[in-house]
């Protein structure tokens, strides 16, 4: 077998690679499921039903789809300059605990103003935790994928203090249930945000969350397809030495893009609190892993925004049936490695994008060309 | 004295401190060949459930199930780790995104939890257990004792794997070939070593200490199977850093895998003799991820700028044709 790099990459490639890795993925994921005793194509079904077909899986699945599509964007915003902030799981930490302060503390004001006030708050929280990283980034060259993720750890010990260790602000202290089994302040009702339905054969409820969400998106690719800033940062991701012959600031830069990542997570928090829990719910978001899965919307997305979207909205749909079907036939961690797996095969498909796979050994052979085996696209 | 608080917390951060070594150990090995894995807490997990169940289903006397236990998370790690070897080394995918793919797929969320659920591992304790050994009946001996002779079986173990990775990096011909894969894999390939075999055992060896390291949770530290990755609670991660923190020396390994775990150990001693209660135990909790991003730090900076240890070739992929 020789491996050689591809001087021209053909334009179908692109899509037919990735949709034949998916494929593949989802063959090596029934392997799984066999020989741990699951039937594959029940399985399958089932998933489908539950994501998308069924009586209100649209709805949920917006719902599940709305925090990945925030912290894909936040992955995909800073993994786009080589910048590995893996830390979007404690920015939006961050953003849920400030966007509850804010609406708590505004309280009885009308939604525009209290939905205005949540976004600045987490928006602003989950950058300035991103910014920690960046910062030791930026100044003493401190490997940020390490730090942004131990910071993850801290944020969620400090969403334990507020809730179960202490009488926060947060904090229900209301009555004595409330005091035994610790939870969050119910956010008042101005603090929920608004839902858009629409119905193509069922009635959908898409949250404002997921359109703020889609906005942001647009944002982003305008952002760095057309701006000179989104110039700079993708020399700098691909070439730092080019970048800094030229005269970029990098240090500015990384700066930049972790605020803007943290920001795209902690927003992803504050709409947690908006558009669903309604109250800082400590246990349910750690529980959730949601900044961990963004970094794999937006590695099969390839860091483009719009692709977030998509992929953010089909993993949406695998991970609310996930939770719809948990129990003894779908294990909790289903999800999880049919996510990693359809991951190592895109990963992997990757070769065939930039090299060319061919059998010289086998082509050299006289035997009839029609049987050869062609290299696989 | 032995029972001091100092005492206690270094004797059991020595215990702690022991799947941060094993996992280090094997990381350093993987990116002494040049190959960064960040799918360490991943590897762990799998070791850890995968270890747990074949102690709970195989019988005999304990000595025995506990050793098929650490071989079958070994090898569950090293199966994992040649996940990430495919990947990086003979399909040149990324090796952050494809060590954090690891992570994701093997780990909290993903295949380990799944097999603790599909598997029912949860909520019994582990059937058999490594529990504190006398070595030369000197556990009873004042401040060391406890500390040093008083340890689980796992924790000598990992003191002689320090000495032979220590010994084999600097003292034999192959450790020497690995070091200029991991510095210089085209020098290396000029002379003759075969590049892409030394990364795949290294990396595959890597996965089979993070696979022990994961069983020394589940086996020793915290004899139990818990999902969600509560288990390990971010060591992998702690383990990855410990590695810059030694600059890449497996001597050095020891002394940062004693320090994090003395800090691990300090919650729940602190809690138990209900000192410093005023500080909230949340504090003490978050301090181990604290201390790395400061240590971390420190290590980028001042003298430690020039990376001494750093493998030139970490993280690069090798290709004969490219070079």
């Amino acid at each position: 077998m020789r491996i050689e790099r591809r001087l021209r990459r053909p334009r179908w490639l692109a899509v037919a690679v990735p949709i034949g890795s998916v494929v593949v993925a989802l063959g090596v994921a029934a392997i799984v499921l066999v020989a741990t005793g699951h039937s594959a194509g029940h399985t399958y079904r089932r998933l489908f039903e539950a994501a998308f077909t069924e009586t209100g899986a649209l709805t949920n699945t917006f719902i599940s789809a709305t925090p990945l599509l925030f912290t894909g964007l936040a992955a995909a915003a800073a993994f786009r300059m080589q910048l590995f902030n893996i830390g979007a799981e404690g920015q939006l930490y961050c953003g849920a605990i400030t966007s509850a302060v804010f609406a708590l503390w505004i309280g009885g004001h009308s939604t525009p103003l209290l939905i205005v006030a949540m976004i600045a708050a987490g928006s602003a929280a989950g950058a300035a935790w991103a910014l920690v990283p960046g910062v030791l980034r930026a100044f003493f060259r401190t490997n940020e994928i390490i730090t942004s993720l131990m910071l993850n750890y801290v944020a969620g010990w400090l969403l334990n203090y507020l809730i179960f260790d202490s009488l926060s602000y947060l904090r229900d202290t209301s009555s004595l249930e409330a005091r035994t089994f610790p939870q969050g302040k119910i956010l008042p009702d101005a603090a929920s945000w608004p839902t858009v339905s629409f119905n193509p054969g069922q009635t959908t409820i898409v949250p404002l969350g997921f359109l703020i969400a889609a906005g942001v998106a647009a944002l982003l690719w305008g952002l760095y397809r057309h701006t000179r800033f989104g110039f700079e940062l993708h020399v700098i991701g691909d070439s730092p030495r080019a970048a800094r012959y030229a005269g970029m600031r990098t240090r500015r830069k990384i700066l930049a893009v972790m605020a803007l990542s943290g920001a795209i997570a902690g927003l992803g928090g504050a709409s947690q609190n908006g558009d669903f829990r309604h109250q800082l719910d400590a246990r349910g978001l750690q529980q959730s892993f949601y900044g961990y899965t963004g970094i794999v919307v937006a590695a099969l997305a390839r860091y483009n925004p719009f692709a977030v979207v998509l992929v953010a909205f089909l993993l949406g749909g695998l991970q609310n049936a996930g939770y719809t079907l948990q129990g003894a036939d779908f294990p909790s961690g289903l999800v999880g490695v049919i996510q990693g797996i359809i991951l190592f095969c895109v990963l992997g498909g990757e070769l065939l994008l930039r090299y060319r796979v061919t059998f010289p050994a086998l082509r050299r052979r006289p035997a009839p060309p029609a049987t050869a085996p062609e290299a696989a696209p | 004295m032995n029972n001091g608080i100092v005492v206690v917390v270094l004797a059991a951060g020595v215990s702690y401190g022991t799947p941060l070594l094993f996992a280090s150990l094997g990381e350093l090995l993987a990116e002494r060949a040049g190959v960064l894995n960040l799918g360490v807490e991943g590897m762990m997990l799998v070791g850890a459930v995968l270890g747990f169940w074949s102690v709970q289903r195989v019988g005999g006397p304990t000595a025995l199930v506990l050793a098929v236990g650490i071989a079958v998370a070994a090898l569950a790690g090293a199966a994992m780790a040649a996940i990430h070897a495919f990947l990086t080394i003979t399909l040149r995918a990324s090796q952050i995104i494809s060590g954090l793919a690891l992570t994701l797929f093997a780990g909290a969320a993903g295949l380990s939890s799944y097999l603790g659920d599909d598997l029912g591992l949860g909520g019994s304790p582990a059937k058999h257990q490594f529990n504190d050994v006398n070595a030369f009946g000197l556990q009873k001996l004042a401040i060391v004792g406890p500390i040093v002779f008083g340890q689980p079986i796992l924790v000598y173990v990992a003191w002689g794997c320090v000495v032979a990775i220590w010994f084999y990096l600097s003292r034999t011909r192959v450790g020497l070939n690995l070091r200029a894969v991991g510095e210089s894999p085209a020098a290396a390939d000029a002379m003759g070593i075969n590049v892409t075999a030394y990364r795949y055992a290294h990396v595959l060896a890597g996965g089979a200490f993070a696979g022990i390291a994961g069983a020394s949770f589940s086996l020793s530290l915290t004899p139990q199977w818990v999902g969600g990755g509560a288990l390990t609670n971010g060591a992998g991660w702690i383990a990855i850093a410990l590695v810059i923190f030694a600059f890449w020396r497996p001597e050095l390994c020891l002394v940062g895998a004693c320090f994090f775990g003395a800090l691990q150990a300090l919650p729940p001693n602190l809690q138990a003799r209900h000192e410093l209660s005023s500080v909230p135990s949340d504090v003490f909790n978050a301090l181990p991820y604290v201390m790395t991003v400061v240590v971390l730090v420190l290590v980028s900076t001042g003298f430690a700028k020039r990376r001494l240890g750093a493998p030139a070739a970490l993280g690069v992929p090798y290709v004969r044709e490219e070079r």
